[in-house]
């Protein structure tokens, strides 16, 4: 009864976050409505016993992810509205078809894979997190550890591209600046 | 439709999957195209973790935890080669970008 309740209250919170944020004109409103949508779909975790997937999810998006863009759009003249043109009308037909298989195919996914055993069974003893901690660290080390060291490489990739020439606008410098310094450094180079 | 089982989730996660795609389809503000990124994955991530509980099997959970890892590390990626783009060229319209057409 009540997890029929929450259900569809995050579902329908969830479904109008996502549905504002692709929608609107303001950047900053698709942020914060996308922020609040990251927050409700931690509560599905929450409901399905994923108590550390939650947990995680609330920490790394909408602490890291969120404060991240937060910072970028920094950068940009947001107020500033971007022209939307519609796309080709050959993409637009193709991806809905490509999507309408996709939903085929999830919806009779369960009924094919009714018979399947669970390769790695949650134990009844320990709660989610321990579990979770169990499986990661032997199952799936390998992964985590690369997982670990592609989050190393792209933290290094977003220092050195966002940080370049930080201390100049170059959206605020004349054109002619900009090619003159250009060809300079081709000289040095 | 008081008992809530695996059909309901992965309802859900299709609808949410469709916004997100509707919005790449759609936008052409590029940060715009991130957010919409980030919904497709959380959409597949709701649906890792209704099938994880259903079928009490933590190898959804495991999958969830990468796709975020992989999300955490695009949107550093991402962000960075977008704050080029934007100090370059000015605006982040996915139009502009058509410099690769060779």
């Amino acid at each position: 009864m009540f997890e029929a309740i929450a259900f569809y209250l995050f579902a329908i919170l969830t479904i109008v976050m996502f549905y504002i944020t692709v929608t609107t004109k303001q950047a900053l409103f698709a942020l914060t409505a996308l922020a609040a949508g990251m927050i409700f779909i931690s509560a599905f975790f929450f409901m399905l016993g994923a108590d550390f997937l939650g947990v995680v999810q609330i920490i790394v998006y909408t602490g890291a992810v969120m404060a991240l863009y937060a910072f970028g759009m920094m950068f940009f003249d947001t107020t500033r509205e971007v022209k939307e043109r519609s796309g080709s009308s050959f993409i637009i037909w193709g991806l809905s078809i490509l999507s309408a298989v996709f939903t085929v195919v999830i919806f009779s996914a369960p009924i094919i894979g009714s018979k399947i055993e669970s390769l790695y069974p949650s134990i009844k003893e320990a709660t989610n997190s321990q579990s979770v901690g169990m499986v990661l660290f032997t199952k799936y080390l390998v992964p985590f550890e690369l997982a670990a060291v592609m989050l190393l490489v792209a933290m290094i990739a977003g220092i050195v591209m966002a940080g370049k020439k930080m201390d100049r606008s170059l959206t605020l410098m004349r054109e002619e600046d900009i090619l003159a310094e250009e060809v300079n450094r081709k000289v040095i180079l | 439709m008081m008992q809530i089982g695996l059909t309901h989730y992965l309802v859900l996660a299709t609808i949410l999957f469709s916004i997100g795609l509707i919005g790449v389809m759609k936008r052409k503000n590029l940060l715009m195209l991130f957010f919409s990124t980030e919904i497709l994955l959380n959409a597949v991530n709701v649906g890792f973790a209704a099938i994880s509980h259903y079928y009490n099997d933590l190898t959804g959970q495991m999958f969830a935890f990468f796709i975020i890892a992989i999300a955490a590390s695009e949107v550093a990626v991402g962000l960075g080669l977008l704050i080029i783009w934007h100090k370059r060229s000015g605006n982040i319209n996915l139009d502009t970008m058509s410099s690769m057409r060779g």
